[in-house]
This record gives structure tokens, sequence and C-alpha cells, in this order.
């Protein structure tokens, strides 16, 4: 258990569900009809023989932010990776079931991994930056798949992908410097920054801030925020603070199996498992 | 309570004892982490030491080969003793063969010209008054310098009838003679120079005529078993650069690709481990197999030819891939996965990750096992000996499909020559040369290293 997640639990039994509903306020709920972007049915996956998604069924609404939480293996990592077929680079693993991006099947044989990748952007757990300049980082994703005609639209696309991420007033002289030598939230950014260059519909986030201070969390945090209005957010979080403050629906694992599904208020106030009021009260975890 | 400048900290009793226990332990763990510090140490020093025995030794013995006794003549080229026509010129009317054939029949005759005489004659031109039998006068000049006067010749028959300054090589038993590398006092039964041609020899030093000069011939000439003393490695070295090219060209190629394949792209099942083992079984294979290998394979099957470069870089190709497979590997395991998660994350397909994101961050640690290879390969000796490539070759080849040698063959060739005294040192100038071209490889390749780490 980190330093992080033990002040949260202890803050949680303090206060039980007071704390949370803080947290709520600051964000505002948002409509329950929501569109949905993408439809994952039944899905199973495999490590070899060893089973880590158990039947999970969400919907990830669009133009929102879901947060996957649970403990530690309950495979929402697993989960989120399948969304984009990252999983389809580790030797072994299989899925089964169904996931519809828009109605299309994303394990299609007919799908180009490519093609799909473009469309589901994602933001990993340690920043990791290409060991290039920050203005080739942004511009790699349009640069391959031919986003930008020439150099000054792609110009534009690195300046707009930078603002959005907001961090081009920080390296708006230093674009030919490595992005390796910017600071780990920075870097974070950056990679935000290249994932929204290439406009996908989707950005997936795997614990985005588990790397960075507070300070550097609190500005990506803010950034999903702002994301949120032209992007549809997925993202897995240690920090139950984190995802009472980010999303509008909450999805709970716990042990391979989708426990809890629904607006992240209600989750936090009012679950109707047993098992997610023990974990969102810091019973366990 | 204890004095607030007590020496000892305030401990309480039984805290006092488990301190004591570490303490005790603790002289123990520092003598064995000094102890194995000495080894190391220790180690290093040994290394280092039989590293400078060996250098000491090989330059000590190889630098003086540098500098060979040279004669500085005053050659007439007489016209009663160099008696040719002159050189046929291609007269209107006459046919390609007929002028070839007359030009044939005069190279000949200008060869046949008796030059040793013309060396005899500047040489008793210097020294009057010693009376000397032609063939013990002849013995202090190497045999092959004859030619050099003739070559002059050709280049400008205009110093026909002119007398010249020229240098020429003393013979292999004079340079010893001089440098003191044979005994003295030897009887004359066992001295290689007659009584005569060694007082000859002594005085034309004495007076000048005789100097130390440096060895260029050693760079420009190839080898040659008629005249030792100007015996050179330009046969071997190119031998050996153009072995270097086949391996360079084939073996990186070659060895990158598989490597990449293997790490990044191929399945991970029986097969795969079964060519993982045998490539490592591959660079465990001693050379002289693959010597028998390229003798059955590259010459009788695909007859290739006997003693060229081109056989010998296939073989040495052979032998390098699996050095630079291996370590390319490693070096492509050494990349962090994030780096290939975040441009599949982006849409980068498996092809543009490798090439645009892993394979510029292997650039040094490939470099790294190129050259390693390419060095191993350029040091081999063994496998070269089965594909004919000890075979005495007296000119320097024109391409990698000529008969050649190569530099390591060469010192093993001069190390067993005949005359021990002259190419002990010939032999340590040799490896001289070998070394040298290993160091500046491994300097270009560090340098090229450090450029390619600081782009990052």
């Amino acid at each position: 258990m980190t330093h992080n997640q033990e002040t949260e639990t202890a803050a949680m039994n303090m206060s039980s569900s007071q704390f949370v509903q803080d947290q709520l306020n600051a964000s505002e709920p948002r409509s329950n009809e929501m569109k949905t972007r993408v439809i994952a049915k039944d899905v199973n996956v495999f490590y070899g023989a060893k089973q880590a998604l158990f039947d999970v069924s969400v919907n990830v609404p669009d133009k929102a932010v879901i947060a996957f939480i649970g403990p530690s293996g309950c495979g929402k990592s697993t989960f989120l990776r399948c969304l984009n077929r990252m999983n389809d680079t580790i030797e072994g693993c299989r899925v089964e079931g169904e996931i519809r991006l828009d109605g299309q099947d994303v394990y299609d044989p007919k799908i180009d991994v490519v093609e799909l990748r473009a469309r589901v952007g994602m933001v990993f757990q340690k920043p990791n930056p290409f060991p290039k300049s920050i203005f080739e980082n942004v511009a790699y994703g349009p640069k391959i798949h031919g986003l930008a005609s020439n150099k000054t639209e792609l110009e534009e696309i690195v300046v707009t992908s930078l603002k959005k991420a907001g961090l081009f007033e920080e390296v708006k002289d230093r674009l030919r410097e490595p992005g390796t030598g910017l600071s780990g939230g920075q870097q974070q950014r950056l990679c935000i920054a290249r994932a929204i260059a290439v406009s996908p519909e989707v950005i997936l986030m795997d614990e985005p801030c588990s790397a960075l201070d507070p300070i550097a969390t609190a500005k990506i945090e803010e950034l999903i925020d702002e994301l949120r209005a032209n992007f549809t957010i997925a993202i897995v979080t240690h920090s139950m603070q984190q995802a009472a403050r980010v999303s509008q629906r909450t999805a709970f694992f716990h042990l391979g199996v989708l426990v809890e599904e629904g607006p992240t208020e209600q989750i936090f106030t009012a679950p109707s498992d047993k098992r997610t009021q023990d974990y969102v009260t810091g019973r366990f975890g | 309570m204890n004095d607030l400048f007590s020496t000892k900290p305030d401990v309480p009793q039984e805290s006092e004892a488990r301190l004591d226990r570490i303490r005790a332990g603790l002289s123990r763990r520092h003598a064995r982490e000094k102890r194995f510090r000495l080894y190391g140490v220790l180690a290093i020093a040994a290394a280092l030491a039989f590293v400078a025995i060996l250098f000491t030794m090989i330059l000590s013995k190889g630098l003086p080969a540098f500098q060979q006794a040279t004669l500085s003549l005053p050659v007439t080229f007489s016209e009663e003793l160099i008696d040719v026509d002159p050189q046929p010129v291609r007269e209107a009317g006459q046919s390609a063969a007929d002028f070839q054939a007359a030009s044939l029949r005069w190279q000949r005759d200008v060869t046949l010209i008796n030059w040793n005489r013309v060396l005899e004659n500047a040489v008793r031109q210097i020294a009057p008054d010693v009376e000397i039998e032609t063939r013990d006068l002849q013995s202090i000049i190497d045999n092959g310098e004859r030619f050099k006067l003739r070559d002059a010749f050709v280049a400008d028959p205009s110093i026909l009838g002119r007398t010249i300054q020229m240098d020429v090589l003393a013979s292999a038993n004079v340079d010893n003679w001089l440098k003191g590398n044979i005994d003295r006092d030897l009887p004359d039964a066992q001295q290689q120079l007659s009584a005569d041609a060694r007082a000859l020899a002594d005085r034309l030093y004495e007076e000048g005529h005789i100097r130390m000069a440096f060895a260029w011939h050693i760079f420009t000439n190839v080898d040659s078993r008629s005249a030792p003393a100007s015996a050179g490695l330009a046969g071997a070295f190119m031998g050996s650069l153009y072995m270097m090219l086949v391996v360079i060209v084939l073996a990186v190629p070659i060895g990158v690709a598989s490597a990449i394949y293997l790490e990044e792209f191929a399945p991970k099942n029986r097969l795969t481990d079964l060519i993982e083992v045998n490539i490592n079984n591959l660079a465990a294979v001693p050379s002289i197999v693959f010597g028998l290998l390229g003798a059955a394979v590259f010459i009788n099957y695909f007859r290739l030819p006997l003693s060229a470069p081109i056989v010998g870089g296939l073989v040495l190709t052979l032998m390098t891939l699996p050095t630079i497979i291996i370590a390319t590997r490693s070096a492509l395991r050494a990349v962090p996965p994030s780096l290939r998660q975040a441009a599949l994350g982006l849409g980068a397909s498996k092809t543009q990750t490798v090439f645009h994101h892993v394979l510029p961050v292997t650039y040094p640690g490939i470099l790294t096992a190129t050259i390693i290879g390419v060095a191993q390969a350029l040091g081999e000796t063994a496998p070269l000996l089965l594909i004919g490539m000890n075979a005495f070759v007296a000119a320097v080849p024109g391409s990698p499909f000529e008969q050649s040698t190569a530099l390591p063959v060469q010192i093993f060739l001069w190390q067993g020559n005949e005359n021990r005294n002259f190419f002990e040192a010939r032999t340590s100038a040799a490896i001289i040369v070998l070394l040298g071209l290993m160091i500046s490889l491994n300097a270009i390749a560090i340098f090229l290293r450090s450029r390619l780490e600081r782009r990052r």
C-alpha cells in the first residue's frame, strides 16, 4: 500500500462518505442520458491458462470520463488495454467476448489495429516520451498517419495539441529540446499532447498520475476535466479521490469481475454491492 | 544519566548489548569488503602488467624493423652495360599484335640487362680500393633492388649515360650484421655473409654510405622470399581490408536483420528457441571448423577462387554473424518496453515502432557489436589457412577475387620464415601494424558511439 493510499484510507475511515461527497461536489454532475461510445459485452481475458477477466460488460459514455477502480490485480488495466488491443502485444493473452467502438467490433479480424489505435489513444502509467525533441514527440502521430499535408499544418497540430495539453506556455521556447528533459508532470502532459495530436475519439489513461507529485497530479486532473468536452476518456486509477474528482461514471473491479458500474456519485455514496461499499470506505484495497 | 560530553552515547542496557553484537560482526564485514576490493585491484594490476609486458616485447622487437640498412649509391647508367634498342613506338600501319610483341621483346631485353653489374660498379666506385669478389659484393645488396634500376630506366630512358644518386636496400644479412642480430664472434662457416662482405658492410656503414632509413617499403611492397629485405605487408593489408569489407557488407545487415526479426517479430515457439540455442552454439564453434566449411562449400561446391579474400570474407562472415546477432539482440532487449508501447499506442505499426524508435536507441550497441565482430574477424588466422590464404602471394590483390593473404596469416608466415634473425623483427613489425589497425578501428567505434549517445 502506498503512502498516498494510506492517508486516503485514513481519511475515509474518519469521516466516511462525507469526504467523498465533498470531492463529488467539485465536479459538476452531467446529464444521465449519455451517448455510448464503447460497448463491452461479456469480455473474458486469459493470460495463458489464467483467466484475468470474467464476463465484463461496460458501456463507455461519449464525451465523459469513466473511471475504473479496484484493488491491485483486479483486472482494470487489463480491461482498459482491451479497448485498443494493446493486449495483442502480450504473449499468450487471449480476449473473448465483444467490444464495439461506435458499433464496430474491435476484435473483428478485418479491423486494422493501427487504425484502431489512431481512434483510441493511450496514456501510460509512467510518462514515456520518445527520446526525441518535444516537437517530434507530438508530431510523430500525425506524421505516421499522414494527418498533416505540409509543414505548416503539422506545426499547427503540434501547437494546438500542446496548448490543449496545457504545456505550450512552458515549452514554447524549447520545442527542439528533448522531451525526456522535462519534469515528470510535464512529460506526462507531453504524452497526453502526443495522444491528442492524432485526434482520437477515445483516450485511455492507465494510472496517468501514479508517478507524479500532487501538484502535477492536480494539473493533469484539471486537464482531464477540460479534455472531456472533446474526447471520451477512460481512466484507470488507484486513487479514489481522483476517480471521484474527474469521472462522471465509475466502474469497480474486483478479482477480475466487474462488481458495479454507475454514476460516480452513486458508486461513492450509495453503492449497491457490499464489496464496493467496503472498498470505497477503505475497508480493503 | 551520563555526562553530557560523554563519548559514549546514552543508550539503554539491552540496546548496548545488541550494538555490541553488530559491532563484533562489523569488523569482519569490513575486512571481507576490503579483501574483495584488494582481489579486484590485484586482478586489474596483473592484467595491466601482462598487457604492458606484451606491448614492450612487441614494440622493442618490432620497432627496429621499421629502420632498415639502406645503401646510398651513385648509380651510373652506362651505355656500355645498358645496351638495348630504344623503347618501341607504334608505327603507322603496324598491327596491334606486332606492336605488343615488339614491346614484350623490349621488356625482356631490359630485364635481362645485367643490372647487378650496374650496382656492383656503383659500389666499387664508392669503395675503389676494396678487393672483393663479385658474388660477395652482390651479397650485400638486396636481391630485388636491381629491378628498381630497371624501373627507373623504363620510366625515364633519358638517364642513360648519366650518374644518379639512388637509395637501394642492403640485403637482409647486412641488416642483421649491422644491427647485431647475429653474433659477430661466430666462425665464418656459421656466418651468412663472407668475411669480405662483412668487412665491406662495416666500412660502408662507417663511411655513411649505408644508413638506417625508415622502411616505407614495409607498407608499399608485397611479400618476397628471394629478396627478404624488400618484403612488405601491402598485399596482406589489402587482403585483410577486402575481407573486412566483405564482412561489414554481409555480416552487419544480415546479423542486424536476423536479430531484429528474432527479437521483435518472430513468434516465441519451439522453433525460435531452437534457432536461438543454435546461434549461441555457433558462436562457440572453433574457428577452424568454419575454415573447413568454407573450403567444402565455397571452394569445392561454389567453385570460388582459392586464396581469395572473398572466400575468406565469407568464412569470417559466418564466424562473425553469431557475435553480431547475439549482441544486437541483447541491445534490443535492453530497450524499455514503455518505448514500444508508446509508439504502438499511437498507432505506429510494428515495423514503424522498430525502425523509428527501438532501433535508433540501439545504434551504439549495434555499433559496438559490429566492431567487436569485425575486430575478431580481422585477427582470425586458423580458418584462412584452410582456404589457401597462407599461400605465398607476391602481388597486391586488385579485387576480392584475386589471390591474397591476410595480415594475421602474414604474421604466421613470417614467423615461420627460415631467416629467423631478420624475420623475427619483421613479425613483430607486422603485429604492430595489425594492432594499430585494430586500435584505430576501436577508436573510430568509441568516437561514433559517443557521438550517437550525445545526440540523444
